[in-house]
């Protein structure tokens, strides 16, 4: 339960954090993106106070052997390079100046009920469907992760 | 730069490391939106319901500014039906793809110093910079 409203306080304190930094318009992302135009240097303002604030406290809580309510840190490991990170971070830059959106400031601008955020969501949500399929058909012989030893 | 806004923009940006720290702190969690998005379109079992619960939060967030200051969502760019439905499916499937996004890459990631996100990160801010100065200077801004 302390987890779970946890992640509900966490996720209104983010939404508040982009709708404060700017984050939620998509005019102000492209002209922070518009080095050769009227640029607006505010959003790197945003990933400033963001890394100072939790590059600090990643530290302070990593010393902890366990989260308060969890087993263990879900952290990722992998160092390496590989095609797929920088072509899939690629083709996102992309959509973000095209857009105006990454995936936080859509979902928390969806409250606002406008038709470019609904229609941008529904083509995220379905790009993000695409590639569990396209995985899937790669990986044919892949198990399906609940059916685990419990019915066995 | 008539539209710079250096002090919220910080201050959001602190609250973003706020929430970043704790998801660690209690859930040892990574605040990486396209992870936790994906994570409930492939769901794993037993790895599901916080994910719900923080988009759940991301949105409570949103309806509290819908209902305050509802001109934090002002759109302001001038994109075809087409264009923002291109936008929606590069950013879902590259952020799949190339497993985080500003937040899970740009912020957590570059918190920790891993190198997978430090370029991931360079990577794509230079295509969105690429992106908006085809769009601005060479098509005339709408597209």
């Amino acid at each position: 339960m302390n987890s779970l409203l946890a992640a509900f306080l966490s996720g209104v304190i983010f939404a508040c954090g982009l709708a404060i930094g700017g984050m939620t318009q998509p005019a102000k992302v492209a002209a922070f993106l518009d080095l050769a135009g009227n640029w607006d240097p505010s959003l790197a303002f945003v990933m400033m106070g963001a890394i100072a604030v939790h590059a600090v406290s990643y530290r302070v809580i990593r010393r902890r052997p366990s989260p308060l309510f969890a087993a263990v840190f879900a952290l990722p490991t992998r160092a390496d390079l590989d095609a797929r990170l920088i072509g899939g971070a690629a083709l996102f830059g992309v959509g973000w100046g095209l857009g105006g959106f990454c995936p936080g400031p859509a979902i928390t601008s969806l409250a606002s009920g406008h038709a470019p955020v609904l229609i941008f969501v529904s083509a995220m949500l379905a790009g993000m469907y695409l590639y569990k399929m396209i995985e899937r058909l790669r990986m044919p012989q892949a198990p399906v992760p609940q059916k685990a030893s419990a019915s066995a | 730069m008539e539209h710079f806004t250096p002090l919220p923009s910080l201050l959001g940006g602190m609250l973003i490391g706020l929430s970043a720290s704790m998801l660690l702190l209690c859930d040892g969690k990574i605040a990486g939106i396209s992870g936790i998005l994906g994570g409930i379109i492939q769901p794993i079992t037993h790895d599901t319901l916080w994910r719900i619960v923080f988009v759940a939060g991301l949105l409570s967030g949103g309806f509290l500014f819908q209902l305050f200051a509802p001109e934090v969502f002002t759109f302001g760019l001038e994109r075809s039906t087409g264009a923002l439905i291109l936008a929606g499916l590069f950013v879902g499937f590259g952020t799949r793809l190339g497993n985080g996004c500003t937040s899970g890459h740009g912020v957590c990631g570059i918190s920790r110093l891993s190198v997978r996100s430090i370029v991931a990160t360079v990577t794509f801010m230079a295509t969105g910079i690429l992106t908006v100065f085809v769009i601005n200077h060479l098509v005339g801004g709408a597209l």
